[in-house]
């Protein structure tokens, strides 16, 4: 019998081109290989010289093939012929799209307020809060606000940066690395790949998160924490390391306002404020001479804990003030044990092993470098201990303090921008005074006097009319949420249809399944974008939505302008926006149409330019009222935010010489696709870390265009902006907050990172609601724009709820049972299994698997529709009312970060078998249901 | 009923960390997007959009939670695929001789041609590592992507199976664990590298690296030493440090 009809050696063709793009199946931006054969995509794989992620690609990447064939995928310009919700359509041509958008859009030019333009997955910000702005709403935001504005904005304020696109661990020389509240998502490959180089070192990872899947389930120590408790524990952690001196103190005085002298005098207006000289610098006692210095002039070398008396005003160090606070009893780890569900013992032991290895492992490069004072420093001193956290800790109502407390953790043991640390990415490091601060409305008609989102250094910068009531849609920046850096979307709908605080005409939405599982309170949701007023009308009026596929979002739009998949669409990665910077290096990217669309399709942001150009708005027409830019592709080339300095850094000026400034060139994208997409633009070494305080660097990062004039600064410990608010809280300034909002602003904006319980714990009748409730993606489907995809929806195709063991037997469920789950919002009705790697406080589910029927282009009785369900209709954007006739945002109170995390929950067994509830009656496909077999593959056979 | 080799040349291999293994699927996906336009019948699937999507994959992970006593549960994730076994029973018991078992590499192949689809090799391996493609009707499995390793269309870096070239975590590894000084063979002895299910006698060629112990702070173990329970103790320690920097 011959051995074998294969060649022993088989060599086939394996494509007729390969292009290279950016990955879009989820918000990592990897760098790919399209194999393309006859015109069709044959397979996708990494791109191993891309800075993101050297040749690997996950699940998801993979699967991009079953994406952008997916028969899900919207085909024409639709507009909506039967009731919202029904998924009645009538395609129409893009002519008519725009006319039909620029109907509704030309008068609100007049009333730009009434327009509400919030984009999801974007991954293009900076250039459609620059529509925004040129069309005068100061309705603009991403999905920040219920992703992870707490993270983002305690990391700014805090240290300049945060975790993720911000910054990350050195991955080749940490030694232990604490994770936290991260499942299996932000970001996906880079971690992935970092853990995959701790675990072939031996290196420790401890990983603390209520549920022990994904990157817990590799942990060396996972700490089955109870949710919300986590910044309860880090302070513990703070607590011990005080206590026993554990703490970088060299490092606390050179680069932190660890010396900085506070006004101790509470009956001061400035109580809480920086002692400040003349110059406005803060004051630190010069260990040398026992007085007051600029903290920054030359050889100043600050005490950490000389009080001080300025014409009868006390003050104290910040370091001082810490070890008072921190000492205190209640943040011990016997104090804190029960609470968080950790023993004291195991919480000591982790602090000690954290000052063990930042301390007794201390790694020293024999670089040397000078700072910004101009000291020449011989080496680089590592202190290899680094942090990562994401959602888990940030979606609480005391998520920014738990960020906060997180990063003075990382701090204190110095390792912060060291080897073995935690580093950042550049445009950052970059401090809350380097950012915009957020701005209003100028005048209708006119665009917007700067950029929508940025960072209120104090009252001063709230968005707040004169009568009181807030500029914004969102409510974001009023006393409810001073430091909402993200804006709020997740109370955008909710407040147009309350008319709270003002009633809007058109909401415009880019990519956020509003309608579903991006919203809290699902049901009602809909009900509000479904909702009639007297007159016969929608509240809401008019709906214009953008997507690639038919989401259940589509259904209650109004008119629906078709995207194209991320294989046939041009993107910027920006240095302006998100960018995909490493430690050492600058960089950016693109996509760039590998194929062309099949269908009567464009670009969101093409469509974005085009209906600006008929809406003549400035910017996008010359005074000819000519476009100014053809297409999203011309934009990204010839457009400069600043003079030379545009969205794409690379190969700037005609020449392509230009690295981060120059003039345009109109060759940029050829050079980005001969360099297989992205650019990227190394670090010298010796700028390569204390990036704050690196003269290197400095210099490095305005000769790239990151920044104007270096900008050296030291980390807040103490965040004096916080202090401000609590001073127009206690009655001073011309800005204060409403009588109801005084206590909340002085408990939860501490200049100091505090822990208070979540406010789902405070409310009445908490005890009937015993169980904390927690969702996440799996890796598979992290950060996805479709799980319906073919392939991997058949590994996750039905969410059951994990029960912890001890519930379960409680309960006394089995295999294959059901259960109510009721929060004070609600109801549902879900299958159940056991698991027993969970907080014994805590049940969770895989999110956003369960779909409407009618979306997708899934079957009506697919399991996602069956089986699948999601916890968001437990979940409220709005508290449970307090009898005061007010709507309290579910929210933190200090960014307005949706606190989807701060669920509390009771279960109880339901009879067997599904759908699960509520169950939706099915819409109307706009795109018909997927095929019946599918043999992908065949046609290259 | 068909032979296998007496011995082969090399034993090319996996070798899978589950140490390290995330449990991401990267692996999975990749698998069936390269093989199904690959060697031999596409990867089907039925009912992709619909009530029951059930599809062909030559590679699967499965979760297993694991009790420890004293220490909490535990989570596995278990990346499993064809272990190109040295006495592979799929083989053995094929009645055409459409499965077989390379000499030269090791490699456990189907010839599609010759596959009946009576599934009696599935039947046999003790690993659930074969599938039936409803499609076509014939068996498929792990070629360990042949159509990659020795081709020379493909970046000698890239002629690894799909799977390995792919893992985020790097919990995959690919090489001859015939040859003891092999990269794969050094990690197997280091990491105490285990067979699957030796007690069926099968002798795979892949091999497993065990999850290392977790959880050891759970029985507590060294504290801090105090410099001083009270702010003003600390203050003064701290003094004292500062005037020794």
């Amino acid at each position: 019998m011959p051995d074998t009809k294969l060649p022993a050696r088989p060599s086939p063709e394996v494509s007729d081109e390969v292009r290279h793009t950016t990955c879009y199946m989820c918000a990592c931006r990897c760098g790919i290989n399209v194999h393309l054969k006859n015109g069709r995509v044959k397979y996708i794989e990494g791109n191993r010289d891309h800075p993101v992620n050297r040749g690997v690609l996950c699940a998801k990447g993979s699967a991009g093939i079953m994406q952008h064939y997916s028969p899900a995928r919207l085909r024409k310009p639709l507009k909506r012929t039967g009731p919202r919700g029904s998924g009645e359509f009538q395609e129409i041509s893009w002519d008519e799209a725009y006319d039909l958008a620029a109907e509704w859009l030309e008068p609100l030019r007049k009333d730009p307020e009434k327009l509400a333009f919030f984009t999801g997955r974007d991954q293009s910000q900076s250039f459609t809060s620059w529509w925004a702005q040129a069309f005068g709403t100061p309705n603009y935001a991403a999905h920040g606000g219920f992703c992870s504005v707490n993270m983002a904005a305690a990391g700014i304020y805090t240290m300049g940066g945060a975790f993720w696109e911000f910054g990350q661990p050195d991955w080749d020389r940490t030694k232990l690395f604490m994770i936290f509240g991260v499942a299996e998502d932000h970001d996906s490959n880079p971690i992935k790949m970092g853990l995959g180089k701790l675990k072939a070192r031996g290196a420790k990872v401890i990983g603390v998160n209520p549920i022990r899947t994904g990157y817990n389930a590799i942990a060396d120590e996972w700490v089955g924490i109870t949710p919300g408790t986590d910044g309860l524990f880090i302070l513990a952690l703070v607590h011990e390391l005080m206590r026993a001196g554990q703490v970088d103190l060299d490092y606390l005085c050179r680069y932190t306002n660890a010396g900085f002298l506070v006004n101790c005098d509470e009956g001061s207006e400035d109580y809480g404020l920086f002692l400040r000289d003349e110059d406005d610098k803060p004051q630190v006692i010069d260990r040398a001479t026992g007085a007051p210095a600029a903290y920054d002039a030359k050889g100043v070398k600050p005490s950490l804990t000389a009080d001080h008396d300025a014409d009868g005003t006390p003050y104290r160090p910040v370091f001082a003030l810490m070890a008072e606070l921190y000492l205190e009893d209640r943040w011990s780890p016997d104090a804190v044990a029960e609470r968080c569900g950790i023993p004291a013992e195991r919480i000591r032991a982790i602090a000690a092993e954290l000052a063990r290895v930042a301390f007794e492992e201390e790694i020293t490069l024999d670089i040397p470098w000078t700072d910004w004072k101009g000291e020449r420093h011989e080496q680089m001193i590592g202190r290899p201990v680094s942090f990562h956290a994401m959602r888990g800790i940030s979606a609480h109502s005391n998520g920014f303090q738990t960020c906060r407390a997180l990063h003075l953790l990382q701090i204190l043991l110095g390792s912060v921008e060291v080897p073995g640390g935690f580093r950042f990415k550049p445009p950052y490091p970059k401090p809350p005074e380097a950012h915009p601060r957020p701005h209003g409305m100028a005048k209708p008609g006119l665009p917007m006097p700067g950029p929508h989102l940025g960072y209120p250094l104090g009252p001063e910068h709230l968005l707040i009319k004169p009568d009181g009531s807030a500029k914004r849609i969102d409510k974001a920046y009023t006393w409810e949420n001073p430091l909402s850096a993200h804006g709020m979307m997740h109370m955008v709908i909710s407040n147009a249809h309350a008319g709270d605080p003002y009633k809007i005409d058109t909401l415009f939405l880019y990519m956020a399944n509003m309608a579903w599982n991006s919203s809290m309170n699902t049901s009602r949701v809909i009900d509000m974008l479904t909702d009639k007023g007297e007159d016969g009308d929608y509240v809401i009026p008019h709906i214009i939505y953008s997507d690639a596929y038919s989401s259940e979002m589509v259904a209650y739009a109004d008119l629906i302008l078709p995207d194209t998949t991320y294989l046939e669409r041009h993107d910027c990665i920006s240095l302006l926006d998100r960018p995909i910077c490493e430690a050492d290096a600058a960089a950016d990217a693109i996509r760039w149409p590998v194929v062309e669309p099949d269908r009567d399709v464009k670009g969101f942001q093409t469509a974005l330019i085009e209906l600006g150009v008929k809406l003549r708005l400035p910017g996008f027409v010359d005074e000819d009222g000519q476009a100014i830019y053809r297409d999203y592709a011309d934009y990204m080339v010839n457009h400069e935010r600043r003079p030379g300095v545009g969205p794409l850094a690379g190969w700037r000026d005609p020449d392509g010489s230009g690295q981060g400034r120059g003039k345009p060139n109109p060759e940029q994208l050829d050079r980005y696709i001969e360099n297989g997409g992205f650019w990227v633009h190394h670090i010298p070494e010796d700028a390569q870390f204390y990036k704050p305080w690196n003269a290197g660097y400095q210099d490095w990062a305005v000769k790239t265009g990151l920044f104007d004039a270096p900008q050296p600064y030291v980390f807040n410990l103490w965040l004096e902006p916080l202090a401000k608010f609590q001073r127009a809280a206690r009655g001073h300034g011309a800005s204060q907050p409403p009588e109801h909002l005084r206590e909340r602003v002085l408990r939860t904006m501490t200049p100091l990172p505090t822990w208070y319980a979540p406010f789902e714990d405070e409310g009445e009748g908490v005890d009937e609601y015993p169980l904390h409730a927690l969702t996440q993606r799996p890796m598979h489907m992290y950060h996805s724009w479709g799980s319906q995809n073919a392939w991997l929806r058949q590994i996750t195709n039905a969410n059951k709820l994990y029960v912890p063991g001890e519930v379960w037997e409680r309960e006394g469920f089995s295999e294959g049972d059901w259960a109510w789950l009721s929060s004070p919002h609600g109801r549902i009705r879900v299958p159940v299994a056991r698991m027993d790697a969970l907080n014994p406080h805590t049940v969770w589910t895989w999110n956003a698997i369960g779909k409407k029927p009618g979306a997708w282009a899934l079957s009506d009785n697919a399991p996602e529709m069956r089986e699948g369900f999601l916890l968001n209709h437990l979940i409220n954007e709005l508290l449970p009312p307090k009898g005061d006739g007010r709507r309290w945002s579910n929210s933190d109170p200090v960014t307005g970060q949706a606190a989807w995390f701060d669920l509390r929950v009771k279960i109880e067994r339901a009879p067997e078998g599904g759908p699960a509830e509520p169950h939706f009656e099915p819409a109307k496909s706009p795109v018909g249901k997927g095929p019946e077999r599918l043999a992908y593959g065949e046609k290259f056979k | 009923m068909t032979a296998l080799p007496q011995s082969t040349d090399r034993k090319l291999g996996l070798v899978i960390d589950l140490d390290t293994c995330v449990g991401c699927h990267a692996c999975v996906i990749n698998c069936k997007e390269w093989n199904t336009s690959g060697t031999g019948a596409p990867l089907s699937d039925q009912e992709p959009y619909g009530d029951t999507p059930m599809g062909t994959f030559l590679n699967r992970i499965h979760t297993f939670e694991v009790e420890v006593e004293a220490s909490p549960a535990q989570m596995v994730h278990f990346p499993k695929s064809c272990l190109h076994c040295d006495d592979a029973p799929c083989v053995t018991v094929c009645p055409t001789g459409a499965s077989y078992k390379r000499s030269e590499d090791g490699i456990v192949l189907v010839n599609e041609d010759d596959c009946i689809g009576c599934g009696l090799c599935a039947w046999a391996c003790p690993y659930g590592a074969r599938e039936l493609d409803q499609e076509a009707g014939v068996m498929k499995k792990c070629t360990l992507c042949v159509d990659r390793i020795y081709n020379e269309n493909l970046p000698e870096e890239d002629r690894v199976p799909a799977c390995v070239r792919t893992c985020p975590a790097g919990a995959r590894h690919f090489g001859d664990l015939g040859d003891p000084s092999s990269a794969v063979s050094q990690l197997v002895a280091e990491r105490g590298g285990m067979d699957l299910m030796p007690e069926q006698g099968t002798k795979p060629v892949n091999k497993y690296l065990p999850p290392r112990l977790r959880d050891r702070s759970m029985s507590g173990g060294k504290s801090l030493e105090s410099k001083g329970d009270s702010p003003k103790g600390l203050l003064s320690w701290i003094d004292r440090a500062l005037e020794a920097l």
